[in-house]
């Protein structure tokens, strides 16, 4: 793995539920270079956000399991103890930015406080931590004297920037942003982007980007998972995947994205994901996939096709490589 | 009932004239603290059979202009005519008649339907209100709807309730719903917004489907300008309380050309991978509050193209520089 930051390996978390065992992220596998930016696409409900707590052991009660390797840094982190990841891993080499985090900041502590907050935990130093915070604002365009502000005061586009630089603040090797726009308007979107991409480019951060909405996750994408029940059906570069995408789903997923800028005809999936309690035997995709064929019954390996491309489909057998 | 009649307009089904609705905010329950204009001066027609999309950011006033033709807000100034009946001069029986004329579907599927209700049951009651006395031809009805709406078979979905359906049967359920008294307009308010990319495509397929089959009239209202192309004839985009530009779908989105529209269109990506190495042109600043909107033009203090002492003191009329493409700002003079 050449200059490599994040490699997961097999990585299952499953979870207890009154009905069964919900699979949420069953297997998934990939690599990670530093100053990359991996966006990982699926559907509600494929486990994406359950991948990214994974990652960084976020975790519910109800776990059933929960094993694989993630290595970071050469250093394999599902061996450290709670108290070591937290005080090594969390927040200081890996941050998040999580789902609707702009409506989850604390109401009665001023925005500055609450992203130095990381630092003193961390580090424990109350000056450096609010300079921190004062130059992490600016990165991220927030004006330096709203860091005396409370969320309340801030526009919603002012307070995910906010959530951002809370991230951001303890300078972490690689940032988790799960869904960092998709309760924002246009605009601000293309805004929070542009400021994602100066981060990128300025600070060589890497980072991993959760969403659904394929279209926007272009703007940040080196690298593309898509998931699909649990599993990662295909890992390629951006380059490759957007024009011309390997599995079936992703596939018929790029087909159902609306274009403005040219016209093309719209496709749907029919069918519905399947449940992660009882995914189907085989490939999970199969029921609705428009090739299957007999083979289809087993499940396929995730297939490396050279050029860093892997699908896991039985259209593309191995002698391709 | 000829009360009502007003000069009718030559095939336009709907009509809105400089429509107002405000909100009055109050200041410990009495005083008055002023108004949020919600929407603000909006004028435009809707013929027969038409879909007509309504775009424009949160707050933009959008929803409440939806809210106001259904007549679940009462306009403050200006008025909805509708089939050359003003909305606001009708009794409560004709409010019926025109709410049996105009379906709506909501956002939230799941929030839209009551959970107690089967689907059976949610499509029933529209009938019984609207005097539908025979319980065969209710039956034959509902049967019908479902069969419009791709729920088959109609059997396996007719005593679901709305937990156990996903969430794209949900909004059919709903489209349903709004389809069954047979309306001529649909009021559909970011219909597909709370579902997922594959599902969002059949949602919108659907009911492009039955409005062409219906001659429906739709208003759309979006947020999502990439998702119009395949859904209507004509766009109208909103900033801040008012209309600004408005065009047929294919024209607005090649030649736009109101700044904002034209920031709107930039702003939006396709799936490309040659988006992560360029930066985006975005205008500063953020929609104005509808409290106070800003003098003359309330897109000047963000807009690149901004004519001094002209944008910022007069509010630019609405001016006609192409066949059918109206747009509300100074540079078309």
């Amino acid at each position: 793995m050449q200059n490599g930051l994040l490699a997961v390996e097999n990585l299952y978390l499953h979870f207890r539920a009154t009905r069964g065992v919900v699979q949420a992220v069953d297997g998934a596998s990939f690599e990670l270079g530093r100053n990359e930016a991996l966006v990982v696409l699926g559907e509600s409900g494929c486990g994406k956000t359950s991948l990214a707590r994974a990652i960084l052991r976020l975790l519910p009660r109800n776990v059933q399991t929960y094993s694989g390797e993630v290595w970071l840094n050469g250093v394999e982190l599902m061996g450290l103890s709670e108290e070591q990841f937290r005080r090594e891993v969390r927040w200081v080499k890996i941050s998040m930015v999580p789902q609707a985090a702009m409506n989850a900041l604390n109401p009665v502590v001023k925005v500055g406080d609450q992203v130095a907050e990381p630092v003193v935990a961390h580090f424990g130093l109350k000056k450096e931590a609010l300079a921190q915070a004062r130059d992490v604002f600016q990165r991220v365009g927030v004006p330096v004297d709203f860091m005396s502000r409370y969320a309340f005061e801030l526009s919603g586009g002012m307070r995910q920037r906010v959530a951002i630089a809370m991230s951001l603040v303890t300078s972490p090797d690689l940032v988790i942003l799960d869904e960092p726009t998709s309760a924002l308007d246009v605009l601000t979107q293309a805004n929070i982007m542009n400021t994602l991409k100066r981060v990128k480019k300025e600070f060589e951060t890497s980072f991993i980007l959760i969403t659904h909405d394929i279209s926007t996750s272009s703007e940040l994408a080196d690298r593309v998972a898509i998931m699909y029940a649990g599993q990662i059906v295909e890992l390629n570069d951006a380059p490759h995947f957007f024009p011309a995408p390997l599995h079936p789903y992703s596939q018929k997923l790029m087909a159902s994205v609306p274009r403005i800028h040219e016209y093309k005809k719209l496709e749907f999936i029919s069918g519905q994901p399947p449940s992660l309690l009882s995914p189907p035997q085989g490939c999970r995709f199969a029921p609705r996939c428009p090739s299957r064929f007999e083979r289809c019954q087993e499940e396929p390996p995730l297939v490396d096709l050279g050029e860093r491309r892997r699908v896991k489909c039985w259209l593309y057998p191995r002698w391709e490589r | 009932m000829d009360v009502n009649v007003v000069t009718p307009q030559d095939g336009m089904l709907l009509a809105v004239q400089n429509l107002h609705t405000w909100f009055e905010l109050r200041k410990w329950g009495f005083g008055r603290a002023g108004f949020v204009r919600a929407v603000d001066g909006v004028d435009f027609e809707l013929p027969y059979g038409e879909a007509v999309a309504f775009v424009g950011e949160s707050g933009c006033g959008k929803s409440t202009l939806a809210k106001t033709i259904l007549g679940l807000y009462r306009p403050t100034k200006g008025d909805v005519i509708f089939e050359s009946r003003k909305l606001n001069e009708l009794q409560a029986r004709d409010m019926q008649w025109y709410r049996s004329q105009v379906g709506y579907v909501q956002q939230d599927p799941y929030g839209a339907l009551p959970p107690f209700m089967d689907v059976h049951r949610i499509l029933e009651e529209p009938l019984i209100i609207n005097g539908m006395k025979s319980k065969a031809d209710r039956e034959q009805r509902i049967l019908e709807v479902l069969d419009e709406v791709r729920m088959t078979p109609v059997q396996d979905f007719l005593y679901k309730f709305p937990h156990m359906l996903s969430g794209g049967q949900q909004q059919r359920v709903v489209v349903a719903r709004s389809m069954i008294l047979r309306p001529k307009l649909i009021v559909a308010d970011e219909p597909v917004s709370m579902l997922d990319a594959s599902v969002r495509v059949e949602i919108l397929m659907l009911l492009r489907a039955l409005q062409r089959s219906h001659n429906l009239a739709v208003s759309y209202i979006t947020h999502d300008l990439s998702t119009v192309r395949y859904f209507s004839e004509r766009i109208f985009v909103m900033y801040a309380a008012k209309i600004i530009e408005k065009a047929p779908v294919d024209e607005l989105l090649r030649q736009p050309l109101h700044p904002y529209t034209q920031a709107l269109i930039t702003a939006i990506p396709d799936p490309d991978a040659e988006n992560a190495v360029t930066f985006k042109e975005v205008p500063p600043g953020e929609p104005p509050s509808l409290i106070n909107p800003p003098a003359g033009c309330r897109f000047h203090p963000r807009c690149p193209q901004n004519i001094k002492d002209l944008c910022n003191t007069q509010e630019p009329p609405e001016f006609e520089p192409q066949p059918k493409h109206l747009v509300g700002c100074w540079l078309y003079r």
